[in-house]
């Protein structure tokens, strides 16, 4: 199916990905515009709140940013800034802000792909098991089941995860990526990173859980009554097979679509999970650099947070068209 | 003759929250194998659940309550789930009024088919393709190397339509079942489809269902008839004695103002006054007395419901009315004969018990 679609997919890619610019262009925009009502000017703010800039910074600071010229060349300045990906430097953390976002941002995108996985692959398991019995007892326990997931806090049901697993039980880390203090390699270490990732990603993933059963089984039903179902009975499948390769297979549209949707929210959800779990990522970082009034890394972590968000809707976007032969690239 | 298909007596109700919906209310009819039957009848009188209740594709909230369908001699209703799929597409396949639904809109046309072929044959997925290959060529799919990558969205009308007759040929069906297969289709390619479903019959000599609207694929296509009234078969017989020498009112209504031998293509039933009895609410009597001209001095009509009894040979007919009346002095010199073939019937003799 996807053999005569790589070059299609590619061209599609090439002219998708220029929606950065203009999400790059209205956040830098709109952090200028919160920088501007900062009290103070511009360079207070970035360095000076921080207060612990050298003043020979502070001069550097004036000068790249302009700002002894008009507002608009300010902009300009600014947009550039942005553009060269000169994030500028967080004093708090002593450290370039782009190179403090990179070093957290796969812990942040590891939470999110597990936390995903976990939730689309077992929305998946419940929905079409609901769907199958629907009306029966196993379509009933799942809806409790979900319904349960769907109304706790994800950080009740993180901190209550941590109680009962790591604290009594034992069995998995509560906190951070990785065991403090411990030099592992290879297999060991992602074995590691793995037990540590459980507790988290799963907290971040019962909320869409719930959201991506009901999905699945809305459309599954749905699609137990469509025409071409009708054929493949008609053919002589079996229900099973009827149920993966018909139902299932076209019920993963919709639950696409809901994914690309949803991303901005994952990532506001993981903000929550990391710092229940003290988890590494960029969320963390987020929450330190508001407690640390660390302005620029905030508006950094801002823009890069929506350029990722972007780009992970384009890719969701391609997945969505190799699914759906319908869908011209 | 061993009769392909014979359904006795069929019932499939649907049990709604309004009350249960009589769709087909004892049907019984025949089809010998390399014979067309078409089936006829207004909206809603049951013609599509008899032709799903064959293959058991009757979903909730319908059920088959009673009745035998026999095929080749073994009843369908009694086989397990197993049975039923290895009957399903393999010696009895459907198609579908409305092409482009009845695919999926995600697989290829030929993965389709290929599937089609797999769930009944021990052949290899490059074998199966080829087979699939070799039925769109069949069918008159131009190209068919390519057209088997294609997807069904990609396909016109027509040839979506061959597609799904090339799918339901995939086994060599020994009936095929097909629900107003060109009713979504413009009048040439409606020609097109028809011509090539009879020609394949000729190469199969398989038993075909052909459920229509249209009376002049029934005059074309069919040779016998059977006319669907309100969830019953109220007559059966030879398309040259239906158009004739219809016995029925209900059938004399409908083809009263055709005449077999100059139909215009995509003929439609022609309307008749009066309105179809509501299937949860069923008269006692005859389902058509309501609109019946001859029902009124007679009784029996609104007490009883007539038994579907022989008339003639090869002619069935659920009415009272005997002896017949003439009808309109349309085909005068069939009219005449029409009288002398019918039996006699008591009228009691036809009362359901
Ligand atoms: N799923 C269902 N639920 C309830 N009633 C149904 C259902 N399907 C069919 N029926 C009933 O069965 C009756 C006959 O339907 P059917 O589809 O067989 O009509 P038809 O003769 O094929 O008409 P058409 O020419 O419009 O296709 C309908 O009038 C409807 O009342
Ligand atoms: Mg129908």
């Amino acid at each position: 199916m996807t053999r005569n679609r790589i070059p299609a997919v590619a061209r599609f890619l090439r002219r998708r990905i220029w929606q950065v610019v203009p999400v790059v262009f209205g956040i830098a925009l709109l952090n200028f515009l919160i920088l501007q009502l900062a009290p103070g000017d511009v360079v207070d703010v970035l360095a000076g709140e921080a207060g612990a800039a050298t003043p020979e910074y502070m001069a550097q600071l004036r000068a790249s940013f302009g700002l002894d010229r008009p507002l608009p060349v300010q902009l300009a300045y600014y947009l550039k800034n942005t553009a060269m990906l000169d994030l500028g430097f967080s004093f708090r953390q002593n450290m370039p802000v782009l190179q403090l976002i990179l070093e957290r941002l796969p812990a942040t995108l590891l939470l999110m792909i597990a936390a995903m996985g976990c939730a689309v692959v077992s929305g998946v398991v419940l929905g079409v098991i609901s769907a199958r019995f629907v009306h029966r007892a196993a379509d009933r326990a799942v809806s409790v089941f979900v319904l349960v997931t769907y109304a706790l806090p994800t950080f009740w049901l993180g901190l209550m995860a941590i109680v009962l697993f790591s604290a009594r039980l034992g069995w998995l880390p509560s906190s951070g990526m990785t065991d403090i203090g411990a030099d592992l390699g290879g297999f060991e270490y992602l074995w590691d990173v793995a037990r540590h990732t459980v507790l988290p990603a799963l907290s971040l993933a019962t909320f869409y859980l719930a959201v991506y059963t009901k999905l699945v089984r809305t459309a599954m039903l749905e699609y137990f009554g469509a025409d071409f179902i009708r054929t493949a009975r008609a053919k002589g499948a079996t229900e099973t097979r009827i149920t993966l390769f018909h139902a299932l297979r076209n019920a993963l549209l919709p639950l696409m679509t809901m994914l690309g949707l949803q991303l901005g929210s994952i990532l506001s959800g993981a903000v929550l999970v990391e710092s229940v779990f003290s988890w590494p990522g960029l969320g963390r970082l987020a929450f330190e650099s508001i407690l640390a009034r660390d302005f620029n890394l905030l508006l950094g972590i801002l823009l890069f947070s929506s350029v990722m968000v972007t780009i992970l809707n384009i890719f969701v976007d391609v997945v969505y068209a190799v699914l759906d032969p319908r869908i011209e690239l | 003759m061993a009769d392909l298909l014979a359904i006795q007596g069929l019932r499939t109700w649907f049990h709604t929250r309004a009350g249960v919906a009589r769709a087909v209310n004892d049907v019984s009819f025949a089809i010998q194998p390399g014979e067309t039957l078409a089936l006829v009848g207004e909206s809603g009188s049951g013609k599509s659940v008899t032709a799903y209740s064959i293959l058991r594709l009757i979903n909730e909230p319908g059920r088959i309550e009673a009745g035998k369908i026999l095929f080749n001699g073994t009843d369908l209703l009694k086989l397990d789930d197993k049975g039923i799929r290895s009957i399903r597409g393999d010696r009895v396949a459907m198609i579908f009024q409305e092409p482009l639904s009845a695919f999926n809109p995600v697989q290829t046309v030929g993965a389709q088919i290929v599937e089609a072929i797999r769930l009944h044959r021990r052949i290899g997925r490059r074998a199966a393709y080829h087979r699939a290959m070799e039925l769109l060529e069949q069918v008159g799919i131009p190209s068919p190397a390519k057209r088997v990558h294609e997807f069904p969205h990609r396909l016109s009308g027509g040839m979506r339509q061959r597609a799904m007759i090339a799918l339901a040929l995939a086994c060599e069906p020994d009936l095929l079942i097909a629900d107003e297969p060109t009713t979504a289709l413009d009048v040439t390619t409606q020609a097109q489809i028809l011509k090539l479903l009879k020609s394949l019959q000729a190469e199969n000599g398989m038993g075909l269902l052909l459920i229509t609207h249209d009376l002049g694929v029934v005059a074309e296509t069919a040779d016998r008839a059977a006319v669907m009234y309100a969830g019953r078969v109220v007559e059966e017989g030879l398309v040259a004695t239906l158009f004739t020498r219809p016995f029925h009112p209900y059938t004399a209504g409908l083809l009263a103002s055709v005449s077999i031998d100059d139909l215009p293509p995509g003929a439609r039933l022609p309307e008749i006054p009066g309105t179809v009895p509501s299937l949860l609410v069923m008269p006692r009597g005859c389902a058509f007395a309501e609109r019946c001209p001859y029902a009124a001095g007679t009784d029996g009509c609104l007490d009883h419901a007539p038994a579907f009894l022989p008339v003639a040979d090869d002619h069935r007919v659920a009415c009272f009315r005997t002896p017949p009346t003439p009808r309109p002095p349309l085909h005068a010199e069939a009219t005449g004969e029409a009288a002398g073939a019918l039996l006699p019937l008591d009228a009691a003799a036809r009362v359901v018990a």
